[in-house]
């Protein structure tokens, strides 16, 4: 829980020798409770009062790294309960899980569709981030042997070693240990061994118990014996599980500062029907989760769960934009009608979804303003008459159209005259207010 | 040290809306807690779905979809018998595309004559939508409520620029109103009180933000929809407590990720599972962010959800 400014004056040796660079304590104290100062420019501070301060400035929920390398995946650090609260930070990790009994082909298989995962969405690279590979053999050699496989031919994927048994988790970490897999995970009877191998390669752990009451005093424990970077299993199944576990342990993390539950969430959403399974991603996603593991990665199934991360780890306060240029609906001739609009996200999903309902194959031209609606671009001088006939030449569209007309928001009616005198030769159509007017216009124009 | 499980406590409650008749009504809402969040409240009535079939054969639906109904879509009466009997569906939703002037432009007329023959085909509840043009729904409306007067359907959508006939019909004929909205939280209030102003109760309205698509600003309508349920539970906010309706199938099976073959997009992989993944996962999104009653089209999909439903409750 942070301090507040007169909280933290009363930690300071209280001399106002400026050394700090502020006139007094009381000052220095204040900075310092808005973030805007380090307390190390305290030459005379106590150790206690470092201690103190340290832990209150501990983020809620710790945030470290799953996998190495720039795909390595950020975990944890978020401040919310609700995206439009402020926003998630951190998009959930994705796992496939297999297991270490599966032939060289399968996990080499697994592995090569786990590489070759990234699909470009709105400009933004998704991918599935992370194997699991799953301790079924009951032989440590074969579990060695298999994370090694895998490892190697997924290069950039992170590790997660599903595996509960010390000694076989202990050769797996040893043949991949610059990786630094997660290690899932310790319950309270592997604690120790497990809190071993994991402060020996310094990596994460993930801590399984049956409910948040024991998952506390398991973390608890683990901290105790010096892991810091701890993943947490609260042993959540069903949809119902996820949901409730989740929830509570974000509330626990964020609303009562409850240190034992202040990590990221890992979640298995295993089941036969694999559409199921990403229904169910898609709650753990929605809810909370740091890391979702599933059994299957079909193309269409990672577009959709991308899809969906992608859409609730948007930033709710800026908005979302598409890119700039003239997108083709239908299969429009060189005679189609061309309409122009701005670059917010839901501007353009709104305006094109009409285009299409109307069944006029046309040309949308999509003109970059800082993702502001029409209405508000225009009031920040961003769609003007100056700026669209600018863009109109840039884009080349006069190489795709025959005609010389571009029909324009109803909303910027007004720009229509200016239009016409920056953009010689071409006629400037006034096209409907709203966007559900936009069928009938559309059909109207090609009788 | 032990754990306090942290429960939120809430001063609303979402207001219970049933429709429909005899054993097969139906009740959404009621719960005074967030989304299935049952071990700090009463969730007493679990969210319905409602299979979606039209007034004409669905042309402009993806074949993912309309193939299934290829036998039965050319009449709504079989249309809605094969999902009653054949899909099992709970409750249906007849969406009169066909009354659009930029369709058939069909009269009101035909609309009373088409609602009468399928309620009288059926025995789940029945929601009623207009085809969604101000003008134009403000009369067909009005008709399909008269022609359904006494069957406690679900009417809609009554929005801004028309409500005050269809709040009407829809008082007179004793049927539940959706209220709908453009992805604004003040917009979706506003227009609740003009309509219970007009002596509609707010007990029976059903408040539809706007659904959108996966990937086409579903954050928008999730975080509309959270918002609206806080301010309803936290707030009580009596204006924010109506059920909240997702009309989920009508976004999804247009964008392009349900339509374009796996020839076009390899990377999209298969056509058919991404169609009915996309409507699936739409609905998810809409059930955690506080959705009541969906509307919904693929029976995989819908399947999907209900599974989905049942393990969250």
């Amino acid at each position: 829980m942070a301090l507040t400014g007169v909280q933290i004056f009363k930690l300071l040796p209280k001399t106002n020798c400026k050394k700090c660079g502020f006139p007094t304590c009381l000052a220095f104290a204040m900075a310092l409770a808005q973030n805007k100062v380090e307390l190390a420019k305290c030459p005379d501070v106590s150790e206690e009062t470092k201690k103190t301060l340290g832990e209150a400035s501990a983020p809620p929920i710790r945030t470290f790294n799953l996998g190495v390398g720039d795909k390595a995946v950020k975990m944890g650090g978020e401040t919310v309960l609700f995206r439009h609260d402020k926003k998630f930070f951190n998009p959930c990790a994705l796992a496939v899980n297999i297991k270490d009994n599966s032939s060289d082909d399968e996990l080499a298989q697994k592995a090569a569709e786990v590489a070759a995962s990234e699909l470009n969405r709105v400009g933004q690279k998704l991918r599935v981030d992370a194997i699991s590979i799953e301790y079924a053999s009951n032989d440590s050699a074969q579990y060695a042997k298999a994370v090694k496989l895998v490892a190697d031919k997924a290069p950039d994927a992170a590790i997660i070693l599903n595996c509960k048994d010390a000694a076989a988790a202990d050769a797996a970490v040893k043949a991949i240990a610059a990786r630094k897999p997660l290690l899932y995970g310790a319950t309270n009877e592997t604690a120790e061994a497990l809190a071993n191998i994991a402060k020996t390669h310094d990596i994460p752990l993930c801590a399984s118990a049956q409910g948040l009451e024991d998952l506390s005093a398991l973390t608890e424990k683990l901290q105790g014996l010096g892991v810091n970077d701890i993943v947490l299993d609260s042993g959540a199944k069903t949809a119902k599980e996820i949901i409730e576990h989740n929830t509570q342990i974000r509330r626990s993390a964020l609303k009562k500062n409850f240190k034992p539950l202040g990590f990221p969430v890992l979640n298995c959403v295993i089941r036969d029907d694999s559409t199921l399974e990403a229904s169910i991603a898609s709650v753990a996603i929605a809810k909370y989760s740091s890391i979702v593991i599933l059994s299957s990665i079909e193309k269409w199934k990672n577009l959709a769960i991308f899809t969906l991360r992608q859409n609730l780890y948007t930033d709710p306060q800026v908005p979302m934009q598409v890119e700039q240029k003239v997108y083709s609906i239908g299969e429009p001739t060189p005679d189609a009608p061309l309409m122009i609009t701005t670059n917010f996200s839901l501007t353009y999903f709104i305006v094109s979804g009409e285009v299409e309902n109307s069944k006029v194959p046309s040309r949308l031209a999509v003109m970059d303003c800082e993702g502001l609606s029409v209405l508000t671009a225009w009031a920040a001088g961003k769609f003007t008459a100056a700026k669209i006939a600018q863009f109109i030449k840039d884009i080349g569209i006069e190489t795709q159209v025959k005609h010389r007309e571009l029909i324009i928001p109803g909303q910027v009616a007004i720009l229509s005259g200016a239009l016409e005198d920056k953009l010689e030769g071409w006629k400037i159509t006034v096209g409907p207010r709203e966007a559900n007017a936009i069928p009938t216009f559309l059909k109207s124009k090609t009788v | 040290m032990s754990y306090i499980i942290p429960k939120e406590s809430y001063n609303g409650k979402v207001l219970s809306v049933d429709f429909g008749k005899g054993n097969n009504a139906l009740t959404v809402g009621g719960g005074n807690c967030l989304p299935f969040l049952s071990f700090e409240g009463e969730l007493p009535h679990p969210p319905v779905i409602a299979y979606e079939i039209q007034d004409t054969v669905p042309e402009d639906w993806p074949d993912t979809v309309k193939n299934i109904y290829k036998d039965v879509s050319a009449n709504p009466v079989t249309w809605a018998q094969y999902c009653q009997n054949e899909l099992k569906a709970k409750a249906l939703a007849l969406r009169l595309v066909s009354t659009h002037p930029d369709r058939e432009n069909r009269s009101t007329e035909d609309v009373a004559k088409i609602i009468k023959e399928v309620l009288a085909a059926i025995e789940v509840p029945l929601i009623i939508l207009g085809s969604n043009h101000i003008e134009k729904d403000a009369s067909v409306l009005v008709a399909a409520a008269e022609a359904a007067s006494g069957s406690n359907c679900i009417i809609g959508k009554a929005q801004e620029g028309n409500y005050k006939t269809i709040v009407a019909a829809a008082l007179a004929h004793n049927h539940k109103l959706i209220a709908m909205s453009e992805l604004d939280i003040n917009l979706a209030k506003q227009l609740n009180i003009l309509i219970t102003q007009m002596g509609f109760a707010k007990e029976k309205l059903i408040t539809d933000p706007m659904c959108s698509a996966l990937g086409y600003g579903l954050e928008y309508t999730y975080s509309v929809m959270e918002r609206i349920r806080l301010a309803g539970l936290l707030q009580n906010d009596a204006t924010m407590q109506p059920p909240i309706l997702g009309d989920v199938g009508m976004y999804v099976w247009k964008v392009k990720e349900t339509v374009a073959s796996e020839s076009d997009v390899p990377e999209w992989g298969t056509l058919e599972e991404r169609g009915i993944a996309w409507e699936a996962l739409t609905a998810t999104g809409m059930l955690i962010a506080g959705t009541n009653l969906l509307i919904m089209r693929h029976p995989k999909a819908v399947k999907i959800t209900e599974q989905t439903i049942n393990e969250l409750i």
